[in-house]
């Protein structure tokens, strides 16, 4: 079982192909290591029938030789990604029992690439949060713990919790993960994992529970680099039922993989050290930087001088979409419904118990931001500040290749911490949500660990559609980082 | 025409600007494929993006936007080569995104203008925009007792909002640009104009000042769906305003209802209550960006406008401003009657269908495409009448049995010998059988009394059954009288 479950996606792909391996066996190894696991909390719904009937059928296709690039991989599946006739929850009481009736273009592009689902993963609710503590199902716990001595359970960073949760803990070859400010990248650095937010519009977000419709991305969380690339070709490609979806063909990112950086100019950009910024998450960062000198690449120093005005733009742009995209939540047609004396006492009530805390306090600053009279101030003035953002990156590009900067701002903290302040929880994306605000795609790797023992990642950032210098250089960091340590917890 | 509203305090002018609803003539919904056939079962055409669940998104309707640029191109509009969808935000039962998406800031169409004609003359009336955006659902609230229904066959299908400027003085006004408007549409076939379902429908912005003065504070009628209904509600909107300013109250701006069953409107609610939308650019659709080509190609493909269409019948064919108006206002009937006029007397041919073909149809209630008498049928009875085949009085006769039994008029006459004669011989020997049995009135006619000469014709046409050529019954009948 654990040699099963030891196998990363590319390693059980070639598996299966050669034959050493049955697709039924890997699939019954995850779902015991699900279940073995099922404290952590990384799935809201398991689909072991499903999973298995999908593995049996892709064991038939492996024996006759018609291999699909995906076929027979387990994965887990974001709970954002609508799934037909499987109930598809968003993390929020509000949509209760919503079974969809419609498969989102990237999980029926994963699924006719072969690959088998094994459940729908927990997630922040709505996508909103940086630590899964915002989860109606409840906080997703991360398999690692801190050398500290304490035993807290730790957060995995948010929102895509238990889609990084799972990959580390070994719930799941590959997860899908969906990234608005950093919903990848951050738990992917939490986790020990990697992390892919792939550029604005590589991915249909056809299907994706609507969060902040300018900045959602999918993007895959998986083991390695190559087990990144490989499950963005599968993800990615133009859709016409999304305006926004880019006409281009998803290329073979895993053919970027040269392990060959000489001459690529990376970035650094000095507006990333932050104030207050732990001396560890500093260290990481220069020993990133030594990594891919080493290995060939010029190293340039950069500015990108509107950085520090991307949180507060990003945290009125994002609120502002989700107050307009969450309206539909209205006890009317699906969901939750708490009846009331008038229409907008029904809406009050289903509202105010189908939404948790956060997504209460989005809803309303961006209902704030838009309102008559204080639109210019903020949506407005939000919106002329990411255009600024833009040209900074679009300026930087002119003399590098890709950015180097860490992920996060700190290691994973304990469940319950930060709770209670809004503001430091929202500090964690600082790294993160630049990127989210121009498009970019972005990676983040496991580099080291930190005093207390908890991974640390570094982003790698690249210029828009060119996802594959992103993972070349990411390559070669992965190779001279040799990240292999393993969490005390999961598998 | 500045019709002016007597008050207790004075004279008082109207001042109105409507906001046109008319729905695209489109197979597709504006975002998404959903059909859009009038009086389909209730929620039979519901895409999922109609519906708005989790994670749909909208798909722009090329041939709404096609439609939308065309009609800016008859309304003689500037058209914007780039435009933005937004989100307007409230909560309804029948609104499933929980907001409409229309367009705000950057409508597809600029400013246009358009032309009515009143009974002193023509006057142009300036038009704001013209945006696209999608309609709502419908709420049924009389299908249970304590529960209201939905109905999202209509929810996303494409609207144009065509918005006036406040330069209509009367609800006379407003109904000649309601009608003009309307007739537009219908040429270009970007609407069916059919205001009974719902396929246009106003609001119309009232307001009451002292000739000369600043505008009066507005109230919004929100929904009218006909033209009398609109006329009523803002001459009743009129009053009430009047009356409210004349008692020393002032108004406040309001969405009011017009109830035609009591004529009268009531406040839906107050500028206090009015939502604050949120407007903002939709994030999930792009700009609609147009290019030179595209809007020039529209263009090419426009049809002649009932404008030019009436220009060309006073011009070419002589027709009177009047009936050139009234045959151009519907696009089948000025297609009638070129069919009806083609290589034939255009004047004829008017006159025939305006006072004969309407008033027959109009007796049996009948609209002219359920005409029984076929375009080419007239025609054939106008060639009949032109070439002295038959006269006039006859043809009357020819046309109410064309209009009984769908016949062409060279069979009835050929079947009922109606053929008029024309031989002068054969008149001639009429006439003085006349004259011979009718000696003491030629003695009277003879000495002063003229009036008789009529009485002399009625007898010959009389006794040619009517089929006499009158003009050569006149005469031949001068000639022997006078002889």
């Amino acid at each position: 079982m654990t040699d099963l479950l030891s196998l990363d996606l590319a390693a059980a792909r070639d598996a299966l192909r050669d034959g050493k391996i049955s697709s039924l066996e890997l699939t019954d190894a995850y779902l015991g290591a699900m279940e073995a696991a099922s404290d952590l909390n990384c799935y809201i719904t398991t689909t072991p029938d499903k999973a298995r009937v999908m593995a049996a059928a892709a064991d038939q296709r492996l024996a006759q030789g018609d291999a699909l690039p995906l076929d027979g991989l387990p994965l887990g599946i974001k709970d954002l990604f609508c799934t037909e006739g499987i109930l598809t929850t968003a993390g929020s009481h509000i949509l209760d029992g919503f079974v969809p009736t419609y498969e989102s273009t990237v999980t029926s592009q994963l699924w006719r690439d072969g690959a088998v689902m094994l459940g729908k993963l927990n997630m922040d609710e709505f996508a909103m949060g940086s630590a899964n503590v915002n989860s109606y199902y409840g906080p997703v716990e991360s398999p690692w713990k801190s050398r500290d001595g304490g035993n807290a359970r730790l957060v995995p960073g948010g929102s895509s919790g238990g889609s990084a949760s799972a990959v580390s803990a070994r719930l799941a070859l590959a997860t899908t993960g969906t990234d608005t400010g950093g919903s990848i990248r951050q738990p992917g650095s939490f986790c020990g994992i990697v992390g892919m937010k792939p550029t604005y519009g590589r991915c249909s977000r056809w299907g994706i529970v609507a969060f902040s419709s300018s900045l959602d991305q999918a993007g895959p969380l998986t083991r390695t680099v190559r087990d990144a690339a490989i499950m963005l070709r599968s993800m990615a490609g133009h859709d016409p039922k999304d305006s926004t979806s880019a006409n281009l063909p998803a290329p073979d990112f895993e053919a970027a993989l040269t392990g060959d950086v000489r001459g690529m100019r990376i970035g650094v950009p000095k507006e990333y050290r932050i104030d207050g910024m732990p001396a560890e998450i500093e260290a990481l960062w220069a020993r990133g930087i030594e990594m891919m000198r080493d290995a060939g690449a010029e190293i340039v120093d950069i500015s990108l001088p509107h950085t520090k005005y991307a949180l507060p733009t990003y945290y009125i742009i994002a609120p502002a979409e989700a107050s307009s995209n969450l309206a539909r939540y209205d006890g009317v047609r699906y969901g939750l419904r708490v009846e009331g004396e008038t229409l907008d006492d029904m809406y009050a009530k289903t509202r105010g118990e189908g939404f948790g805390a956060e997504v209460k306090r989005r809803v309303l600053i961006g209902a704030y931001v838009l309102s008559a009279g204080y639109y210019d101030a903020y949506y407005l003035k939000a919106q002329r500040v990411r255009a600024l953002i833009k040209r900074d990156f679009d300026e930087a590009f002119g003399s590098v290749d890709a950015i180097l900067t860490p992920t996060a701002p700190s290691d994973a903290f304990a469940i319950g911490e930060n709770d209670d302040d809004p503001i430091k929880m929202y500090l964690n994306d600082v790294f993160t949500v630049p990127s989210s605000l121009t498009g970019l795609p972005a990676i983040s790797v496991p580099v080291g660990l930190s005093d207390r023992g908890l991974p640390l990642g570094l982003q790698l950032i690249g210029k828009l559609f060119d996802e594959a210098t992103v993972f070349r250089a990411a390559g070669v960091l992965e190779t001279a980082a040799g990240f292999s340590v393993r969490p005390a917890g999961g598998q | 025409m500045a019709a002016l509203i007597k008050g207790e305090t004075g004279d008082w002018e109207l001042v109105i600007g409507l906001e046109v609803h008319a729905q695209v003539v489109s197979e597709a919904k504006l975002f998404s494929s959903a059909a859009t056939a009038f009086g389909a079962a209730p929620n039979s055409q519901v895409s999922l993006v109609d519906a708005a669940m989790p994670g749909m998104l909208p798909v722009i309707n090329q041939e709404c936007v096609r439609q939308a640029v065309k009609t800016g191109l008859g309304i003689n509009a500037k058209i914007n080569r780039l435009s933005v969808f937004d989100r307007k935000n409230y909560f309804y039962p029948d609104l499933p995104q929980g907001y409409q998406i229309s367009q705000f800031l950057q409508p597809v169409v600029g400013e246009g203008v358009l032309t009515i004609v009143l009974p002193d003359g023509e006057k142009s009336i300036g038009i704001e925009r013209l945006h696209l955006e999608q309609d709502a659902g419908k709420s049924l609230h009389d299908q249970h007792p304590r529960k209201s229904y939905i109905d999202l066959n209509r929810s996303g299908v494409a609207l144009m909002e065509i918005v006036s400027r406040p330069d209509l003085r009367s609800a006379a006004e407003a109904a000649a640009y309601v009608s003009k408007l309307r007739s537009i549409l219908r040429y270009l076939g970007t609407c069916d104009g059919n205001m009974q379902e719902g396929s246009l429908r106003c609001d119309a912005n009232v307001s009451v000042r002292k000739p000369g003065a600043e505008l009066g504070t507005r109230c919004e009628i929100k929904n009218l769906n006909s033209i009398r209904f609109m006329q009523m509600a803002i001459n009743h909107e009129a009053r009430r305003q009047i009356e409210v300013i004349e008692d020393g109250g002032k108004i406040d701006q309001q969405t009011r209802l017009y109830d035609a069953n009591r004529d009268e409107t009531r406040s839906m609610r107050s500028k206090e209550d009015a939502h604050d939308y949120r407007y903002f650019p939709d994030p999930d659709l792009l700009p609609l960006i147009l290019t030179e080509d595209y809007i020039a190609d529209i263009a090419a493909e426009l049809p002649e406008l009932p404008d030019a269409k009436q220009a060309r019948f006073i011009a070419e064919y002589g027709l009177s401003e009047e009936d050139a108006s009234q045959l151009v206002e519907e696009r089948e009937t000025a297609a009638y009657y070129e069919t009806v006029a083609e290589g034939r007397d255009k004047k004829l041919a008017a006159n025939w269908l305006l006072s004969e073909l309407f008033g027959a149809l109009n007796k049996v209630g009948k609209g002219l495409a359920e005409s029984p008498v076929s375009a080419k049928f007239l025609g054939g009875l106008i060639a009949l009448i032109s070439d002295g085949t038959i006269s006039g009085r006859i043809a009357k006769d020819v046309f109410a049995e064309m209009f009984e039994h769908g016949r062409d008029a060279d069979s009835i006459v050929e079947a009922k010998g109606l053929r008029q004669v024309s031989d002068a011989g054969a008149i001639t020997d009429l006439i003085e059988a006349v004259i011979a049995a009718n000696q003491d009135k030629v003695v009277e006619f003879k000495s002063g009394k003229d009036k008789l000469f009529g009485f002399f014709v009625g007898q010959v046409m009389q006794q040619s059954q009517g089929k006499a050529n009158p003009q050569l019954v006149n005469q031949v009948l001068r000639e022997k009288l006078n002889a």
